[in-house]
């Protein structure tokens, strides 16, 4: 009962917040779950009534995204960051832990209701990993100590608010800075550089610079929003997609912890430049802990006159905020998320450039975009075109994890050699590096001078290192398993093929591959390739198809020597029944190995 | 705008508007689909009519016509890609064609028979899925739903009633009915429903007249889905002489 009390308060709360608007869902949801993230029966009825929505639609909604849960959950929610590199650092190990220390299995809620545990997808924050997110709240640099204090804190029902806020404490590790990073500026300053430009200049600027998306498809910016501001209007938006959700990659959270202005004033020059009075800013749910900052950043150039309706550039920006789906960071989806829909891409054409959030004329730019913005506003564009290469003009930001001495974010110019990245982080003994994250490409040793830039190796920013200790197979099937998880379950071969393809990595793992899977593995690869909707599905079997490539014997000599191999097992099969009879004595048993 | 693109060599052409798909089979050429309806805005999500336009892969449901466009259907690869797709759909659910009462009108089923698919090839998922059959009318059977949306769709746009929406991500996703209960007998939806009738397979069915028609008889029993599609595609200058 006390519950039901709590969400009508959080609902009426919620809809004063942000308005009984169906386009607003997801924020609502949001705002009416539970602190550990339920969302009961009669919570969503009640969501559904005030907005006048079907109730399956708002179930639909809130079933999609992993940190809202139409199923119970603990008082205390705590997911593991299941990024391989949390995984190389011990993260099964804890969880296995707090598992024991707390007497519940993965996955299931505690019998007291006190507590549930289970893995979520990468956390973004590789360079201080393993991590958890606690009711929502991320916790970093895990070791036994730390997992053994969160139980105390748990066990004690302390609420996560009053936790000690060491164990909170992200940091913003910069291994080296360039000009982007290097840049300090007063609030505004680039504005005023693009301000005395018409916006058709700045347009041109920014084409001139020659800047391309940061997210790691390289679409040139300049043509991006001159393909918007060419549209009849009338309200434009621009959306900064902060949903950095590319397993290994941290460098956004790192910018928009560091540089929030740096990030609102290239918003808020993109929304000079085509036309736009409203801004949107998509955070993804892991960085939740980044929120308040923002919203304060924002509140602060309110003040100041640089944002708002009776700003000289009139314009506001909206924070929203996710709740973990990989697939939004695809621009389209991102758009369908924000007007509180399941995060489908869309069919396109139409593009968002003319048909984006709420059909209006939409620019989607990646964060580290529209700090790069900002710069060319201040440095102009011929000193930012001199950096980089012929088709990748300026730095990057990398953000490099794994096995090496130095992680953080790395501001190189493109053009880098993966060798001197490595060299700088002190990864010596590399074996291998996965660029771009699983969506980009694994290269080996021999590859180490081929370059980070939009000819060779495009990349969003991951740059995920993996010495001689590491089976490439293993990684790759941590990787197949996350697309198989973040599949938005749209279009069949994605929905159905990322499935299949951790099925049959699973099936090698367990020593049941043969011949027959590897054939298996390159029919689901050509109908991912080329039958899938979005870019998610377009990539999902990267690291299984580079690893075949380079790492053939980490396969290899998993397989039967048979042409097939059944993968039931028929002795596993009998391990629910020895566990009810209380046996496992040899008759126990059936097979070889007896 | 009206004119002319290529579809596997021959000249098709199209009024402003339609996709490649809707052209193609308004001028009588076939290329296999799933999920789209005439009646409905294309959904691109079966992806079996997935062509080569421009030298891309894309869903040929969903990319507008346009002048001297080159598209490829009937090509090996594509084939390939087709059937991997409806062996997906087959090991995704469960269809168990000797025992469905839709076996000869599914289009499921009608796909499979013509494209060569013999066995689903991959590993069976053997999902868990509740039969609902609480409605006087109709019944579910979720087992056979392929996900194509097509009632969701008709059941908005034409019913005007939002009975059934799409629930879970990835390999949970499934159609889900638009009541507290969950369960189709507590919805206003009525075997009148266009959501009825637009089912491509054996998910949504009538009561008590599932062999009305003998197995046998029935319209993929009769002619292939490629020329029963082709029938049934609207065409701006009335029916072509078959």
């Amino acid at each position: 009962m006390q519950d039901t009390a709590d969400h009508e308060a959080r609902l009426s709360h919620a809809l004063g917040r942000w308005g009984a608007e169906g386009h607003r869902l997801l924020q609502l949801l949001h705002a009416v779950q539970t602190p550990s993230g339920y969302l009961a029966q009669d919570a969503l009825q009640d969501l559904a009534q005030r907005l006048d929505l079907p109730l399956a639609h708002v179930r639909g909604v809130a079933s999609f995204y992993s940190f809202l849960s139409t199923e119970p959950v603990g008082e205390f929610r705590v997911l593991f960051s299941d990024s391989i590199t949390d995984r190389m650092e011990g993260s099964a190990e804890l969880l296995d832990r707090m598992c024991r220390r707390l007497w519940v299995e993965p996955g299931r809620v505690s019998d007291d209701g006190l507590v549930s545990i289970g893995t979520t997808s990468c956390t973004g924050l590789c360079d201080q990993g393993p991590a958890l997110l606690v009711n929502g709240r991320a916790i970093p640099r895990l070791d036994a100590a730390r997992v053994d204090r969160i139980c105390e804190l748990i066990l004690g029902r302390e609420p996560v608010s009053r936790w000690p806020e060491q164990l909170f404490v992200i940091d913003d590790v910069i291994q080296r800075s360039d000009v982007l990073l290097r840049q300090q500026f007063p609030p505004g300053e680039a504005l005023a550089a693009a301000r005395r430009l018409a916006p058709a200049e700045v347009i041109a600027a920014v084409t001139r610079a020659g800047l391309r998306g940061r997210g790691g498809a390289g679409f040139p910016t300049g043509a991006k929003w001159a393909a918007c501001a060419a549209t009849a209007g009338p309200e434009r938006y621009i959306v900064c997609n902060a949903d950095e959700g590319e397993p290994g990659t941290f460098k956004d959270r790192v910018l928009l912890s560091r540089h929030a202005d740096l990030v609102i004033e290239g918003m808020t020059i993109a929304a000079y430049a085509v036309g736009a009075t409203r801004g949107l800013l998509y955070l993804r749910g892991e960085y939740l802990f980044l929120r308040d900052a923002i919203e304060a950043a924002l509140e602060r150039r309110r003040g100041a006159g640089l944002l708002g309706e009776w700003a000289p550039v009139p314009f506001d920006v909206e924070l929203h905020l996710g709740a973990g789906a990989y697939v939004c960071g695809e621009e389209s989806a991102l758009l369908e998320s924000l007007e509180g829909r399941r995060g489908i891409p869309r069919n396109r054409p139409p593009y968002p450039v003319t048909h984006g959030y709420r059909n209006r004329p939409t620019v989607v730019n990646n964060v580290e975009t529209l700090c790069a913005v900002a710069l060319i506003m201040l440095g102009g564009a011929a000193a930012y075109r001199s950096v980089g290469t012929q088709e990748s003009a300026g730095t990057k930001l990398l953000s490099v994890a794994g096995d090496c001495a130095r992680r953080g974010v790395y501001e190189f110019p493109f053009g880098v050699t993966v060798r001197q990245v490595l060299q700088a982080a002190g990864a010596g003994d590399a074996i291998a590096v996965q660029v771009g994250g699983p969506s980009g490409t694994c290269i080996s040793v021999d590859e180490f001078d081929r370059t980070v830039c939009f000819e060779d190796l495009a990349t969003g920013g991951a740059f995920t290192v993996f010495d001689r200790r590491r089976d490439m197979f293993e990684v790759a099937r941590n990787y197949t398993h996350f697309f198989a998880h973040e599949s938005c379950g749209f279009c069949t071969p994605c929905r159905v093929g990322t499935s299949m393809l951790a099925r049959v990595v699973d099936k090698i793992h367990d020593g049941h591959g043969s011949r027959h899977e590897l054939a298996e593995l390159d029919q689901l690869i050509a109908a991912l390739g080329k039958g899938a909707h979005c870019g998610l599905g377009h990539t999902a079997m990267n690291p299984v198809r580079d690893t075949l490539l380079r790492f053939a014997p980490a396969y290899e000599r998993r397989l039967a020597s048979t042409d097939f191999a059944p993968a039931f097992d028929l002795d596993a099969a009998l391990a629910p029944a020895r566990r009810m009879t209380g046996r496992d004595d040899p008759a126990a048993h059936l097979g070889d190995a007896s | 705008m009206s004119g002319t693109f290529l579809l596997d060599g021959v000249a098709v052409p199209f009024v402003a508007g339609q996709s490649v798909l809707q052209a193609a089979l308004a001028a009588g050429r076939y290329i296999p689909h799933l999920c789209y309806h005439p009646e409905f805005r294309p959904h691109g999500s079966c992806k079996l009519c997935t062509a080569t336009v421009q030298g891309r892969l894309v869903a040929s449901c969903t990319t507008p016509a346009t002048a001297d466009l080159v598209v490829q259907s009937n090509t090996d690869e594509l084939r390939e890609i087709r059937r991997t797709l409806v062996q997906m759909l087959f090991a995704e659910g469960n269809h168990f064609c000797p025992s469905c009462e839709k076996s000869g009108n599914c289009q499921l089923q009608a796909l499979g028979s013509d494209l060569g698919v013999t066995t689903a090839g991959f590993r069976h998922y053997f999902p868990d899925r509740p039969v609902d059959a609480s409605h006087p009318g109709a019944w579910i059977d979720f087992n056979r739903c392929v996900l194509c949306e097509l009632c969701v769709r008709a059941s908005a746009e034409v019913d005007g009633k939002n009975v059934f929406a799409i629930s879970g991500r990835g390999l949970t996703k499934h159609l889900i009915v638009n009541a507290p209960s969950g369960r189709l007998g507590d919805t206003d939806f009525e075997v009148t429903d266009k959501a009825m009738g637009v089912c491509p397979v054996g998910a949504i069915l009538p009561k008590r007249v599932g062999f009305a028609v003998p197995i046998g008889s029935r319209r993929f029993d009769l002619r292939p889905i490629s020329a029963q599609a082709l029938d049934d595609a609207p065409r701006p200058g009335g029916r072509p002489d078959v």
